[in-house]
C-alpha cells in the first residue's frame, strides 16, 4: 500500500496547511493563465487533496463533520480567493503585453478622401448674402446677358455716355441689337422694381462683363454685390447705416465707411464708399516705420460706388418720386476677396488652379 | 487734374498756416478726390542755384559731339575769390548772358544723380547746367533750361535757389475730378470750391462779361448747332522770339503740359486756369471767312500731329475757304498752326457740344486736354473772357497789340431754372438742414435762389454748373457742402423677408455638396472658338454650336460665349497639369449661352420718362437668349493618389456618374441612368442622365468618360472623365416639399437572387422590374455582385441582389417575401430575359 488512502484519513490543520502552502506557492508561480489552470486543477480540483479532503468530509462522524468542514471549506476559499487574484494579474498583465504589441504610428496618413473646396468668391458671395438675408433684404438674380434698356437706359445713362461704346463694354453681334454683356448687376435692380411690390430691399450678387484688361488687377469677367432699398422716407443716412453695417459684419465691430461725393447716372447724390483699413486701422497713415500693404498706408480702402437712387432710374420704372426714394450701392467681390484675403494676382481668380480655391479652405465662409 | 497750389492761391484767399494735408481733406469732402499730393523739390537734395553764363567757348570732340566750356556766374557760390565756376555743357540751346539753372557739388538729383567736381574733356566741370528732366519738371531733355535772357538781369540773382525760380517747391495737387464737375478740370473750379471750403474770397480773372454778338473782328459762321459760341479775338505783331516766363513754364510742367513755345504756352496756360480750351491761328494762313460745320462722310483732314484722318458725317469742323483747318474741340489742323514766325494771332474760344465732341474723340482715339475738358462740360459763358486773358497776355508777355474789333458768334441758352422744396436736402440727407442754411450754401455756389411760397427753391445754377438739373442734383450739393461725414448712420429696417428662394437654397446645397464630395469648385473665363467645340468632338448639328457671337471679343480666336462649361474646365485642366498637378476633379458652376432667339430682333429700348408698359417688358426679356445654369466637372488623374496602405484609385466613369448622382442627391431628385453616344464621351462609357419629371424621367446632362480623341485633342491625361448637368432643369424637377412615410418596426426578410442575363442588358433595367415586380413589400435592394465568366456562358453576366422586404403593419412570412421575390424574379424575366441562376 504505497499511496497513502486519502480518504481513510481524516483531514487535520497540519495536513491541511501544508496543502494550502503548496497550493498558494504554486499559484504564485504560474506566469500565465494556463499555468495558472494547471494549478487550480492539481491543488484545489476534484482530485486534488483538498478536493478529496473536501469530498471525505460526508463521510466523517457528525461530531468530527463540523470542524473539519470548516477547516477545509476555509482552506479551499484562501485557495480560491488566491486563484482569481492571480488570474486579475496576469488577464492585466496580458491585455497590457496585447495592446502594447498592437500599438500603431497614428501620425501615418490615414485613409484618403479627396479634398474638395469652394471657391473664395462664390464664398465671400454667400457671405454677404447672408448678411442681408439676416437683415430682411432678399437676392435678386438676372441674366448676364442682358438687354440695352435694362443695363444702361433705364439707369439714366445718357446715348452718349461712354460706358455704351464698344471699347468699354462687350456687345452682343450686331450692336445694334442692343444686347450685352451687364456691365453691373444694376439691371437685376431694375428687373426688381418692374417685378416686385415696393417696398424693394433686395441686393443682387453675380457676373458683370467689361471689355477690360487682362492682367493682375484687371479681369474682363468678375463679381459684384449691388444692393437697392426703395421706400418711403428712405434716405442718405440709411444708406451709411447699412454700408456701416455690412462693414462691421465682414471686417468687425470697429471698423467704419466713409463716404466721398463721387458720380453715377444712377445715383444722386452720389458716393464713393471707403472702409477703414481693419488691418492698420489707420496707424499706418504718416507712418513709414509702420506701412500697411492691405491699404498702401493710406488708412482707407475704397469698397464700391453707392448713392441715392435717382429720380429719373425710379421714374423709367413707374415709381412715384414723390412717395418714395431709394438708396443702392455696389462693390467688387474679387477686389474684396483680394484686400481680405492678401490674393495677390486676380488673375488666378479664374485661371482655375485648384491650389486657389483650396487655400482658404474654411476662412474663406 | 493736377493743380499747383501756388496757382489755386492766387485764386483763393487760402488760410495761410493751411497744411496741404487740410487742402487735400477738404478737396476729398467735396467729391474732388485727391490722388496723391507731390513736389518735386522733394526728390532733390543739395543746392541747385541761378547762374549767369559769363562766357563759353565751344569744343569739337572726337566723338562728333560738341560741349561748351562755359563759365557760370553762381554769386556765393563761385569758389573762392573767383568770379565763376567752370562746367562743361553739353547742351548748345544757351547764349552768353542767360540764366541757368546750376546743381552744385553735394546736389542729389531725382534719381540718386550725385553731383560732383570731376574731370570731363580735358576741364574740371565743377557743377552741372541741368535740363528740366533732370530736375523732376517734365520730360524735356531737348536742352538746358533757361531762365532768362541778359535783358532779364533784374529778375535774377546768381547764386539764389533755383527751386525757388522753378516753382520746384510748389505742392501739386493730383485730382480726380469726377464726369459731373467739369468745371473744376480747371484752376478756377478748384479754387472756387477750395474757397467755399475754406469760407474765404475767390478772385476770378475771368470776369469780362460777355458781349452781344458781333462780326467785327475775324468772320466766323455757325452753320452747326453742335457749336453754340465762338469768340474770336485777333492779337498783331506778336513777337515771335519772346521766351517763356518760368512762371508760366513751371506751372505747365506741374500740371503736365509741355512748353511749346510761348504763344501756344499761353493758350494752354488759360486753357488750365480757366477749363475754356483755346485754339490759336496763324491768321496769316487763313483765307475766307471762318465756318463751322459739320463734315462730310469721308472728308479728311491732316490734323497737327501729322495724321491724316478721315472723317465721319457726325465729326465737327472748323474750316475756312481752303477747306477744315481744325477738328472741332478735339485737336488744330496742320495748315494753320502757329509757327516760328507767326505774327498774326487769331484766338478761338467757342462752345461745342459736350456729347458731340466726346463722339468724335473716341472715334479718332484723340484724347486731348481740350477734348476731355469739352467733353466734361465747359462754362457756357466763359469764351470771350477767355479770349481776352488770353489776348492781354499775348500782350502783356508777347507785344502783341489787341484789335479792338472781336468776333462773338452764336449765343447760349439760359440756364435751366429748377424748383427745389427747401425740405428735400433734409428729407433726402437724413439730416435736418435749416432753409437759412440750404439758401446759404446755394448761394455760395453762386446759384441764383428766389423763395417762392410753400418753401420752395426757384434756383438758376451759375454758367459753369451743368450738374445742377433736377431737385436732386441741388440735393447733393447740399450734401456735398455740409460733408457727407456729417450724416448720421441708421440702418432702415427691411420688411420681412423670406431667405433664400429654392432656386438659390438648392444651387448652394449642390455647391456644397460637391465640394464635401471632394470636387474643387473653380471659375472661368465664358468665351470660347468654335475649335473648342470642334475638340469636343461634336458634330457640325451639335446644339453647342448654337453660338451667340459677341461684337466685340476681347480675343478674336474666342467670339463667341460659352455654350458649354466643359471648355473653361478644360483650360483650367491644362493649366493644372502644366504645374504638375495631374489628379484633378474639377467643377464650375455658372451661365452658358444659346442662341435661341430666331432671327436677332433687336432689343427695344422705350422711352425712359415712363415705366415701360408690360406688353414692351415681355419684348425685352423675351428678346434675350436662353441663359441656363449649368454644373459640370472634369476630372483627371486619379480620384485618390496611391498612399502606404491603398493603391491609387484612378478616376473613372463612375466618378463622372457619382458627381451627377451627388447634385441629384442634394436635390432630392430620383434620376436614371442609359447608355448615350454623345460627344466628348467614349461611346461605350457615357451615360445619359435622366431626371424624373412628373411620372417621366427626362435628360438632364451626361456623365461620361472622355473619347480617347478628345483627350487626345484637348491635351488631357487619358482616361479622364467628364459631366455636364442643367442645374436650372434639375432644380426644376425636384421633388418641392418631402414627405416622411410612417417607419414599420416590424422584422425585415431578406431574399438574396442571382440573374443571368445577356451582357448587353442595362443593369438599371433589370433593377427598375425587380423593383416593379416586388411590389410595395420591397423595401430596397443592392446589387452586390457582378460576374462574368465559363460557368454561365458567353456574353452573358450574373447580376447577384440582395433584396429587403417589411411589411408596414404585421411580421412577414417567409411564404410571403418568397412570393415577392418570385413575382420581382418573373418580371425581370419578361422585361430583360432574365434567367435565375441555378
Amino acid at each position: 500500500m504505497g499511496q497513502r488512502d486519502v480518504s481513510a484519513e481524516v483531514p487535520n490543520e497540519a495536513s491541511v496547511a501544508e496543502a494550502v502552502a503548496t497550493a498558494l506557492a504554486a499559484i504564485a508561480q504560474a506566469a500565465t493563465t494556463a499555468e495558472l489552470s494547471a494549478a487550480k486543477y492539481e491543488h484545489n480540483g476534484d482530485k486534488s487533496f483538498l478536493g478529496l479532503a473536501n469530498r471525505a468530509i460526508g463521510g466523517l462522524a457528525p461530531d468530527e463533520r463540523k470542524a473539519v468542514g470548516l477547516l477545509v471549506g476555509q482552506a479551499r476559499g484562501a485557495v480560491n480567493a488566491a486563484i482569481a487574484e492571480r488570474a486579475e494579474a496576469l488577464a492585466a498583465a496580458e491585455l497590457a503585453a496585447k495592446l502594447q504589441a498592437e500599438r500603431v504610428d497614428v501620425t501615418l496618413p490615414v485613409a484618403q478622401h479627396p479634398q474638395g473646396a469652394i471657391h473664395p468668391i462664390t464664398a465671400m458671395l454667400e457671405r454677404v448674402g447672408d448678411i442681408f438675408t439676416a437683415m430682411g433684404w432678399e437676392i435678386a438674380e438676372g441674366p448676364e446677358l442682358e438687354a440695352s434698356w435694362l443695363n444702361f437706359d433705364a439707369l439714366n445713362f445718357t446715348p452718349d455716355h461712354p460706358a455704351r461704346f464698344l471699347s468699354d463694354t462687350l456687345f452682343v453681334d450686331p450692336p445694334e441689337a442692343n444686347k450685352l454683356m451687364r456691365t453691373h448687376t444694376s439691371p437685376v435692380q431694375i428687373r426688381a422694381l418692374l417685378e416686385r411690390d415696393l417696398p424693394v430691399y433686395v441686393v443682387s450678387p453675380g457676373k458683370v462683363f467689361r471689355a477690360d484688361e487682362y492682367d493682375a488687377t484687371h479681369l474682363p469677367v468678375f463679381h459684384q454685390l449691388e444692393g437697392l432699398a426703395v421706400d418711403k422716407g428712405i434716405s442718405l443716412a440709411n444708406l451709411r447705416g447699412t454700408l456701416d453695417h455690412l462693414a462691421k459684419a465682414m471686417f468687425g465691430d470697429d471698423i467704419d465707411t466713409r463716404m466721398r461725393p463721387h458720380y453715377f447716372p444712377f445715383t444722386e447724390p452720389s458716393a464713393e464708399v471707403d472702409l477703414k483699413c481693419f488691418v492698420c486701422h489707420g496707424e499706418s497713415v504718416g507712418n513709414p516705420d509702420r506701412p500697411c500693404r492691405t491699404c498702401r498706408s493710406e488708412g482707407w480702402i475704397e469698397w464700391g460706388g453707392c448713392g441715392i437712387v435717382n429720380p429719373r432710374v425710379l421714374a423709367a420704372c413707374g415709381i412715384d418720386t414723390d412717395v418714395y426714394s431709394g438708396f443702392a450701392f455696389g462693390m467688387g467681390i474679387d477686389r474684396t476677396v483680394m484686400f481680405r484675403n492678401n490674393a495677390p494676382d486676380l488673375r488666378d481668380f479664374v485661371e482655375g488652379d485648384v491650389r486657389f480655391s483650396r487655400s482658404l479652405k474654411g476662412d474663406a465662409r | 487734374m493736377r493743380a499747383p497750389l501756388s496757382w489755386i492761391r492766387e485764386l483763393a484767399d487760402l488760410p495761410a498756416g493751411l497744411s496741404n494735408a487740410e487742402l487735400a481733406t477738404a478737396f476729398t469732402r467735396a467729391g474732388l478726390q485727391v490722388e496723391h499730393i507731390e513736389c518735386p523739390a522733394d526728390a532733390i537734395t543739395g543746392p541747385v542755384v541761378v547762374g549767369q553764363v559769363l562766357d563759353l567757348v565751344e569744343e569739337p570732340q572726337k566723338n562728333g559731339k560738341t560741349i561748351r566750356w562755359c563759365h557760370v556766374d553762381c554769386g556765393p557760390h563761385n569758389p573762392e575769390s573767383e568770379p565763376s565756376r567752370g562746367i562743361v555743357c553739353g547742351a548748345l540751346n544757351f547764349a552768353v548772358g542767360d540764366f541757368v539753372a546750376v546743381a552744385l557739388d553735394g546736389a542729389v538729383l531725382p534719381g540718386g544723380f550725385a553731383i560732383a567736381a570731376r574731370r570731363t574733356y580735358g576741364h574740371v566741370s565743377d557743377g552741372m547746367i541741368c535740363a528740366a528732366d533732370e530736375l523732376g519738371l517734365g520730360d524735356d531733355h531737348s536742352g538746358i533750361i533757361v531762365l532768362g535772357h541778359a535783358d532779364a538781369a533784374g529778375d535774377f540773382v546768381p547764386g539764389s535757389d533755383a527751386l525757388e525760380v522753378l516753382g520746384a517747391y510748389d505742392a501739386i495737387f493730383e485730382i480726380d475730378v469726377t464726369p459731373d464737375e467739369g468745371y473744376c478740370l480747371s484752376i478756377r473750379g478748384l479754387a472756387r470750391e477750395a474757397a467755399q471750403a475754406f469760407g474765404v474770397a475767390f478772385h476770378d480773372p475771368y470776369l469780362t462779361p460777355v458781349p452781344a454778338p458781333s462780326q467785327a473782328g475775324y468772320p466766323v459762321v455757325l452753320n452747326s448747332a453742335s457749336c453754340a459760341t465762338f469768340s474770336a479775338v485777333s492779337i498783331h505783331n506778336v513777337d515771335p522770339n519772346a521766351p517763356t516766363p518760368p512762371w508760366m513754364s513751371s506751372r505747365l510742367v506741374a500740371c503736365g503740359v509741355r512748353s511749346l513755345g510761348l504763344r501756344i504756352d499761353i493758350t494752354n496756360y488759360v486753357m488750365l486756369e480757366s477749363g475754356q480750351p483755346i485754339h490759336g491761328y496763324d491768321a496769316a494762313k487763313l483765307t475766307g471767312p471762318i465756318v463751322v460745320r459739320k463734315a462730310a462722310e469721308g472728308e479728311q483732314i491732316a490734323t497737327l500731329d501729322g495724321q491724316l484722318r478721315t472723317l465721319s458725317a457726325d465729326d465737327l469742323l472748323i474750316t475756312d475757304n481752303t477747306g477744315p483747318i481744325g477738328l472741332a474741340g478735339v485737336m488744330g489742323g496742320q495748315t494753320t498752326e502757329l509757327e516760328a514766325e507767326t505774327t498774326e494771332v487769331l484766338i478761338e474760344a467757342a462752345l461745342f457740344d459736350a456729347p458731340n465732341i466726346g463722339r468724335t474723340y473716341r472715334r479718332h482715339h484723340l484724347a486731348s486736354e481740350a477734348s476731355r475738358r469739352f467733353e466734361r462740360g465747359v462754362d457756357f459763358n466763359l469764351g470771350f473772357a477767355a479770349a481776352a486773358r488770353c489776348a492781354e497776355l499775348l500782350r502783356d508777355l508777347a507785344g502783341g497789340q489787341i484789335d479792338p474789333a472781336y468776333t462773338v458768334a452764336g449765343s447760349v441758352a439760359p440756364m435751366p431754372v429748377c424748383d427745389v422744396p427747401a425740405g428735400l436736402p433734409s428729407k433726402i440727407l437724413g439730416i435736418e438742414v435749416p432753409l437759412d442754411k440750404v439758401v446759404g450754401i446755394l448761394q455760395a455756389s453762386k446759384v441764383s435762389v428766389e423763395l417762392l411760397p410753400d418753401d420752395v427753391l426757384r434756383c438758376t445754377p451759375p454758367t459753369w454748373r451743368r450738374d445742377l438739373v433736377d431737385p436732386y442734383d441741388y440735393v447733393e450739393e447740399i450734401g456735398r457742402k455740409i460733408g457727407f461725414d456729417s450724416i448720421p448712420v441708421v440702418v432702415p429696417r427691411a420688411t420681412s423677408g423670406r431667405g433664400l428662394t429654392r432656386l438659390q437654397k438648392a444651387r448652394r446645397d449642390v455647391t456644397h455638396a460637391l465640394v464635401d464630395a471632394g470636387f474643387v469648385e473653380t471659375l472661368t473665363l465664358p468665351f470660347i472658338g468654335e475649335d473648342d467645340i470642334d475638340r469636343l468632338g461634336a458634330n457640325a448639328m451639335d446644339t453647342r454650336r448654337m453660338f451667340v457671337r459677341l461684337a466685340n471679343p476681347l480675343d478674336d480666336t474666342r467670339p463667341y460665349l460659352r455654350t458649354t462649361l466643359l471648355p473653361g474646365l478644360i483650360a483650367a485642366a491644362n493649366r493644372n497639369t502644366s504645374r504638375s498637378q495631374d489628379d484633378l476633379a474639377i467643377f464650375e458652376s455658372g451661365k452658358v449661352f444659346v442662341n435661341t432667339v430666331v432671327g436677332e430682333p433687336p432689343s427695344p429700348t422705350p422711352p425712359v420718362d415712363k415705366r415701360p408698359s408690360d406688353d414692351e417688358i415681355l419684348e425685352i426679356y423675351a428678346s434675350l437668349p436662353d441663359q441656363p445654369h449649368m454644373i459640370a466637372a472634369l476630372l483627371t488623374g486619379n480620384w485618390l493618389p496611391a498612399t502606404w496602405n491603398a493603391p491609387a484609385e484612378p478616376v473613372t466613369w463612375q466618378h463622372a456618374v457619382a458627381f451627377a448622382e451627388t447634385v441629384a442627391a442634394a436635390l432630392g431628385l430620383q434620376v436614371t441612368r442609359r447608355a448615350a453616344t454623345r460627344a466628348p464621351g467614349h461611346p461605350g462609357r457615357c451615360a445619359e442622365i435622366q431626371a424624373l419629371h412628373g411620372d417621366e424621367f427626362v435628360s438632364v446632362g451626361f456623365a461620361c468618360e472622355l473619347h480617347p480623341d478628345v483627350v487626345k485633342a484637348n491635351g488631357l491625361p487619358e482616361r479622364s472623365c467628364a459631366v455636364e448637368l442643367n442645374l436650372d432643369a434639375m432644380i426644376d424637377f425636384a421633388p418641392e416639399n418631402g414627405e416622411v412615410s410612417p417607419l414599420s418596426s416590424f422584422p425585415l426578410t431578406k431574399q438574396d437572387v442571382a440573374l443571368v442575363v445577356d451582357a448587353t442588358v442595362p443593369a438599371a433595367a433589370v433593377e427598375a422590374a425587380l423593383v416593379v415586380g416586388a411590389g410595395d413589400l420591397l423595401e430596397s435592394l443592392t446589387l452586390f455582385d457582378v460576374f462574368v465568366g465559363d460557368q454561365i456562358g458567353a456574353g452573358k453576366k450574373s447580376l447577384a441582389y440582395n433584396l429587403r422586404f417589411r411589411h408596414p403593419e404585421r411580421t412577414l412570412t417567409e411564404v410571403e417575401a418568397t412570393a415577392a421575390r418570385d413575382a420581382a424574379v418573373a418580371a425581370a424575366a419578361a422585361a430583360t430575359g432574365a434567367v435565375l441562376r441555378g
